[in-house]
């Protein structure tokens, strides 16, 4: 059996959950762990497995009132063919734009497969960059693809491309603030990453067409809302650090095949949908097939991956759900019950543990004299 | 052919020129590990001082101000110069020069020329008095707000540092001035060149200490934006250890390879252990009792017949206090052969130089890196403080925790950024070791 | 964090029962805390939409805006948040008391206010609505109350100081909790007032891992905030606004809005009580002995700064200067440390960190020359030796300065250090505390025999040269930065 098809059995009849720039980004939250490496490859929808083991997910949940006014601050941005872009790119970070050409890239209507868009988009950047028209052209809402472990994964970001002189800036549209010129650094960073993603991207796309990938430049435009208004404000982002990390994750990423081959041939992950898409199958037996996979769980997959909650289960009584500064103080002790055990004299260390227990005994008695004396 | 040499001078030469004739109020020189930032400063010092000017120095902790004192008085018989220090300080006694005064108060040493002091007690300086001329050395290790403190007291400065070493530390979460460009966190140099991007930095070409073998790692994994060579070339420094018969060990023949090769890697068998690990302190007090046993001598420009390795010219570099502690313990009970080898953290061997250097790696038998950690400037100062070899000690295991590694830092609007990443300059060198790898049995 | 906390946690998992992590509790609680749950509009920036404040669990006030999209509707929340918060500001400033006897003597208010929020994040909502309220013009188009610049300069104030490691101004219950207890999850989950809260105090019958599992269910506990649940926001927020935006009278809107209130109270309600529980469990630990001193320096803090605002002081800058920022940073580093060091000497839990980490070492008197005298530059000067013998393993070497938390931190040297078959002897000279003769006060020098501890940790102070003022920032920070004063802009600085 190809990869492919192993990777097709594994997701059963479920529809596939393709990559996009989230996904991919959030891949550098935690680039070891086999489970999310796997499940992402073959398409699976995580959250959809959580909620077969009936664990439930809190993220990737945004308030439909946040979704509205994000969709209403870049609605305002893109009005009138990027009129206030425009603005910005001169204003605030200082290119030289006289007037632009507007190429609309969204899809024609709904029956606009995302091939066809993909090869349009292709051609117009494609276009574009072999041209020497110094006229800057804006690309609105262009299908890009990367290739992950060997797979072309089609990205549909929600940008703009912008292109100027030799040069394509991408242009990513935010709803958090900008506040006194500054902003949330968690959020600047996930916009950071995403970015990277999409420069990645069109590189790629410009070396597969035999043209030069440094055209696509390192720096993005970060468009947010200043201040407590809706006004739009743009940065331009540093993304070197972002792109050499991701590079790194892709080049290292644990082979799909390699990690395949680690696996029980006839394995699944089919939550076996009925007709209304709820889950039939057996929990504790999916439960099995996904712990068949080894994850490496931490309390930051909470906030950053739908098993996280599934994942956290499976370790309950294991040392990292407490947290990697945890994990480390006790070096290298993997049961919870094992470091008290070991700390209160009640177990023998093994030959690698005299060192730790030796560490864990003293602490133990000094808290309990500390505590003791006041008791 | 310009030799190492002519390109040093002419580039000293550039720089003198630079600050003196410029009229530059700030001039900036980037030196990588053992390029003569010191000598650089004590012969600009000199230099200007003895044609007549008053010349402040700024280093950062007493050592260097020390070494710095008897740099400059030596080269300026009969000049008084002048040693500012906090009150009760015993400077010891090679800086107690006849033209050397000491004092707590700048204004008790107004007919030095030169007045050398720490950048924390030039930020206490209460004078009417300014200097022309100032030189700062270690400047990326001072913080730009000690900089803040000290500039009203001087004209034109010259700032003189290794940008690859560590930078300066503050427990403080520094969220609220991430961006800024007087953020106080940052290095001097940093906010320095930020707010002024006119001054181009000057770089010293050649490295003085770093042998042929370690000059290409150390610049590609640390200094990627630098050139510099070595002083010496391949076959000038060589290291040699008599052969042992029966019995060779895994340190024996890490030992050979890094004598040969100028790096070893002695690597433990995978494990996740406390950061005081017994075994890998036990093996790298190992690596540096048995280089003394087994009479390893150098060969080298400054001993061309070659001489003993002894104590004083061998340092184990490890990231953490409790490490050099337990290193220490080891060592000590290994008995007097190891009386004299500098143990000691990343932190507090900057600037120094040893003829070999032991290192415990700061990620082995971690499970994960922290930012602290995978700090280049930690394994930059580790890597780059030998003349002939470097061995490094550590578990297996260390590339796949690199790899496991998150890259979720967070992120700043116009905050500063620096390269190399700490997991490329990481990854550099453990590329780097795989090749000089032996491996210790259990 | 540090082997202790990593110990306390693994042992809070395994018996399902939260840990001590220090004996004492380090902060002040004031008599009379006030405290706010807020609450925001989702994807706005900072948004209000209610709040429940005051200083009485039984009796909250309730603000909720009546259309939060509105601009005016923002500027009456903060005044309806500044009639609750001024008042006890001002109340506490009146009453005064001088510093102590004689001509030099200040004035120091006797109480001051504490503030306390759920959460980390309530801290960002103070700071953030002081920042939208503090450059508004009190005359002019777009005046404001002067109440509601006058909370934005306070607000601003308070949050400032909760960034203090010795804070007792602005506290996050989370964060105070966490300082005193461990719990059997991670640092994370703690973040999570109400999953906390069930190690500490789990709903009547019910078990630590039944109720951490219903905290984390946003449907039976609501978010601390000030985000809302997502869900709620879908299912009951989302209409509720729209029916208010669309009510065709008075009346309707009435109705709609008395609604809305019920809705938020509700979500508000149990992250109210769980603060208020909070606070009365850290007020059953026992208080550390230097907590009325540090709580005495906060009263000076907020004294002065009451006269500076009552004196027409200008509203914060939006970012520091140069000058303020290094200043600022000193402080931040000065009085972590002193706190660090007054942890340590007050608590023998902490000071076992310190232990274990090798920063001191604890051990018993094995020999004492009580009377040794060395000659010093006009006479000779009392320095008593002390050997201690201890297990501790310390990384502390000879020249150290070392101090005696039981002595007032009174200060040693380490003389030298010998290994011995169980441990080591720390042999140190004493330097101050004993006064001023030559013979030392009785109980200032340890006597053969005692139990002894030792740290590296102290309070440093340093004195330097002045800051610059913004006037004063030299070339390499930029010169002068342009001016500060709050503009036209900023008072008409758009809300929506």
């Amino acid at each position: 059996m190809s990869v492919d098809e192993r990777l097709n059995a594994l997701r059963g009849t479920a529809p596939r959950k393709p990559h996009n720039a989230r996904t991919l980004a959030a891949l550098a939250a935690n680039p070891g762990c086999r489970r999310r490496t796997l499940l992402d490859a073959a398409g699976i929808d995580k959250g959809q497995i959580a909620q077969g083991l009936g664990v439930r997910i809190s993220i990737g949940q945004m308030s439909s009132i946040a979704i509205a006014r994000g969709k209403g601050f870049e609605a305002k941005v893109k009005a009138d063919g990027c009129a206030e872009l425009l603005r910005l790119l001169r204003e605030h970070i200082g290119l030289p734009v006289a007037e632009v050409h507007y190429h609309d890239l969204n899809p024609a209507d709904t029956d606009d497969r995302i091939t066809s868009r993909l090869r349009r988009s292709q051609r117009a950047l494609q276009a574009s960059a072999e041209s020497n028209e110094p006229t800057g052209t804006l690309f609105d809402h262009p299908i890009l693809q990367l290739t992950v472990n060997g797979v072309q994964v089609r990205i549909e970001p929600d940008l703009i491309a912008f292109k100027l002189g030799n040069q394509f800036f991408i242009v990513e549209i935010k709803s958090f603030a900008i506040l006194d010129g500054t902003a949330n650094s968690g959020k600047v960073a996930g916009a950071a990453q995403q970015s990277a993603v999409y420069v990645l991207a069109m590189r790629e796309m410009l070396q597969t067409a035999g043209l030069d990938p440094d055209m696509v430049s390192d720096q993005v435009v970060l468009v947010c809302p200043k201040d407590f208004s809706n006004h739009p404000v743009a940065e331009l982002l540093d993304v070197r650090k972002q792109l050499a990390t991701l590079k790194r994750q892709l080049d290292r990423m644990e082979s799909v095949e390699s990690l395949l081959r680690l696996l029980p041939p006839d394995l699944s992950f089919d939550p076996r949908l009925d007709a209304a898409g709820r889950p039939t199958r057996d929990p504790q037996e999916l439960a099995a097939a996904v712990y068949q996979v080894t994850a490496r769980y931490s309390p930051e997959c909470l906030d950053a991956c739908e098993l996280g909650g599934v994942c956290r289960a499976e370790a309950s009584g294991m040392v990292p759900v407490l947290g990697r500064v945890v994990r480390e103080d006790l070096g290298g002790i993997d049961s919870i019950k094992e470091a008290v055990e070991l700390a209160t004299g009640l177990r023998e260390p093994d030959a690698g543990q005299q060192q730790v227990a030796d560490l864990l005994r003293r602490a133990y008695g000094m808290r309990e004299t500390a505590l003791g004396a006041v008791r | 052919m310009t030799t190492p040499h002519d390109r040093a001078e002419i580039k000293t030469a550039q720089i003198l020129t630079a600050f003196t004739d410029g009229g530059h109020r700030g001039v900036v020189v980037d030196s990588p590990p053992g390029a003569g930032k010191s000598t650089l400063v004590g012969r600009v010092g000199t230099e200007i001082a003895a044609a007549g000017d008053p010349v402040a120095v700024v280093a950062q902790t007493n050592a260097q101000v020390d070494d710095l004192v008897v740099k400059i008085a030596n080269r300026l018989p009969g000049l008084p110069v002048g040693r500012l220090s906090r009150d009760g300080y015993q400077p010891p006694p090679t800086v107690l020069l006849p033209n050397v005064q000491v004092a707590s108060r700048v204004d008790d040493l107004p007919d030095c020329r030169v007045v050398v002091g720490t950048a924390a007690k030039w930020a206490q300086v209460q004078t009417a008095r300014t200097w022309p001329w100032a030189i700062v050395d270690e400047a990326y290790q001072m913080r730009s707000d000690m900089l803040l403190l000290i500039v009203p007291l001087f004209e034109q400065m010259l700032l003189v540092g290794d940008p690859g070493q560590l930078d300066p530390f503050s427990p403080i979460d520094g969220e609220r001035w991430a961006g800024l460009p007087w953020d106080p966190m940052q290095s001097a140099v940093a906010v320095l060149l930020r707010n002024n991007p006119h001054i181009v930095p000057h770089e010293l070409p050649v490295t003085w200490r770093l042998p042929a073998s370690a000059t290409r790692l150390v610049q590609t994994a640390f200094y990627p934006f630098s050139q510099f060579a070595p002083g010496t070339h391949d076959g000038e420094r060589a290291t040699h250890v008599p052969t042992v018969g029966i019995r060779r060990t895994a340190v024996d023949e890490v030992i050979d390879l890094a004598a040969g090769s100028g790096w070893g890697f002695l690597e433990l068998p995978h494990r996740n252990t406390l950061r005081t690990d017994a075994e890998t302190v036990a093996a790298t007090a190992d690596v540096a009792v048995r280089l003394l046993q087994r009479g390893t001598e150098t060969r080298c420009e400054q001993a061309p017949g070659g001489r003993r390795l002894t104590a004083a010219r061998i340092a184990v570099g490890a990231a953490h206090r409790d490490q050099v502690a337990a290193i220490t313990r080891a060592l000590r009970a290994r008995g007097e052969i190891a009386d004299g080898i500098r143990v000691d953290t990343a932190n507090r061997l900057q600037g120094a130089e040893f003829d070999i250097t032991v290192i415990l790696h700061p990620l082995s038998g971690r499970i994960d890196a922290t930012p602290f950690h995978l700090t280049p400037g930690r394994l930059c100062v580790l890597t780059s403080r030998h003349r002939h070899a470097c061995i490094v000690v550590g578990r297996r295991g260390i590339p796949e925790l690199l790899d496991a590694h998150p890259g979720t830092e967070p992120v700043h609007l116009k905050g500063f950024i620096k390269f190399p990443d700490g997991w490329e300059a990481n990854q550099a060198v453990l590329a780097h070791l795989a090749n000089h790898r032996v491996s210790a049995p259990h | 964090m540090t082997i202790l906390t990593s110990l306390a946690k693994a042992l809070a998992a395994y018996s399902m029962t939260p840990q001590q992590l220090t004996v004492y509790r380090h902060l002040h609680i004031s008599s009379k805390p006030i405290v706010i749950v807020p609450l925001t509009l989702a994807g706005e920036t900072n948004a209000p939409l209610a709040a429940m404040v005051g200083p009485d669990r039984a009796r909250p006030t309730l603000i909720v805006t009546r259309q939060p999209r509105n601009r005016a509707e923002r500027i009456e929340f903060a005044g309806r948040l500044a009639s609750e918060l001024l008042f006890p500001i001002e109340t506490a400033a009146q009453q005064t008391q001088a510093t102590g006897p004689g001509p030099n003597a200040r004035l120091r208010v006797v109480d001051a206010p504490q503030l306390w929020v759920p959460n980390p994040a309530g801290i960002e909502f103070i700071r953030t609505l002081g920042r939208m309220t503090r450059l508004r013009f009190i005359e002019g188009p777009w005046a404001v109350p002067k109440k509601v610049r006058d909370l934005g300069i306070w607000l601003t104030w308070f949050a400032e100081q909760a960034e203090f490691a010795d804070t007792g101004a602005l506290i996050a219950a989370t964060q105070a909790i966490a300082a005193v207890w461990a719990t059997g999850q991670s640092d994370l989950e703690d973040g999570n007032l109400a999953a906390q809260m069930a190690w500490l105090a789990p709903p009547e019958g019910m078990d630590v891992a039944a109720a951490v599992s219903r905290a984390e269910n946003p449907q039976l506990c609501p978010p601390a905030g000030p985000s809302t649940d997502p869900t709620f926001d879908r299912l009951f927020l989302e209409p509720a606004l729209r029916d208010l935006a669309t009510a065709r009278n008075p009346a309707a809107h009435n109705a709609v809005h008395r609604r809305l209130t019920a809705m938020l109270e509700e979500q508000m309600r149990p992250t109210w009580e769980l603060t208020w529980t909070a606070i009365d469990l850290l007020r059953d630990v026992p208080e550390a002995p230097r907590v009325p001193k540090r709580w005495e320096q906060q009263r000076d803090r907020f004294t002065s700064f009451h006269r500076y605002v009552a004196d027409g002081g200008r509203p914060q800058a939006k970012r520091d200067s140069a000058g303020r920022s290094a200043q600022r940073l000193a402080e931040l580093e000065q009085r972590m440390a002193a706190f660090e060091a007054q942890r340590a000497y007050d608590d023998p839990l902490v000071i076992a960190d310190h232990r274990l980490t090798g920063e001191a070492f604890a051990g018993q008197v094995v020999d004492v020359d009580p009377a040794r005298r060395v000659p010093g530059l006009r006479r000779n000067m009392l320095r008593p030796l002390v050997t201690v013998a201890t297990g501790d393993q310390t990384h502390l070497d000879v020249g150290q300065h070392v101090y005696d938390p039981a002595r007032n931190g009174q200060q040693a040297v380490i003389e030298s250090v010998t290994e011995t078959e169980d441990g080591w002897r720390i042999e140190l000279e004493l330097h101050n505390q004993m006064g001023s003769g030559l013979t030392a006060k009785p109980g200032s020098v340890p006597t053969l025999g005692e139990d002894v501890t030792y740290t590296s940790v102290t309070e440093t102070f340093v004195r330097r040269r002045p800051w610059p003022t913004r006037d004063e920032t030299p070339w390499t920070h930029g010169g002068p930065p342009p001016d500060s004063t709050p503009v036209v802009e900023d008072a008409a600085e758009d809300w929506s």
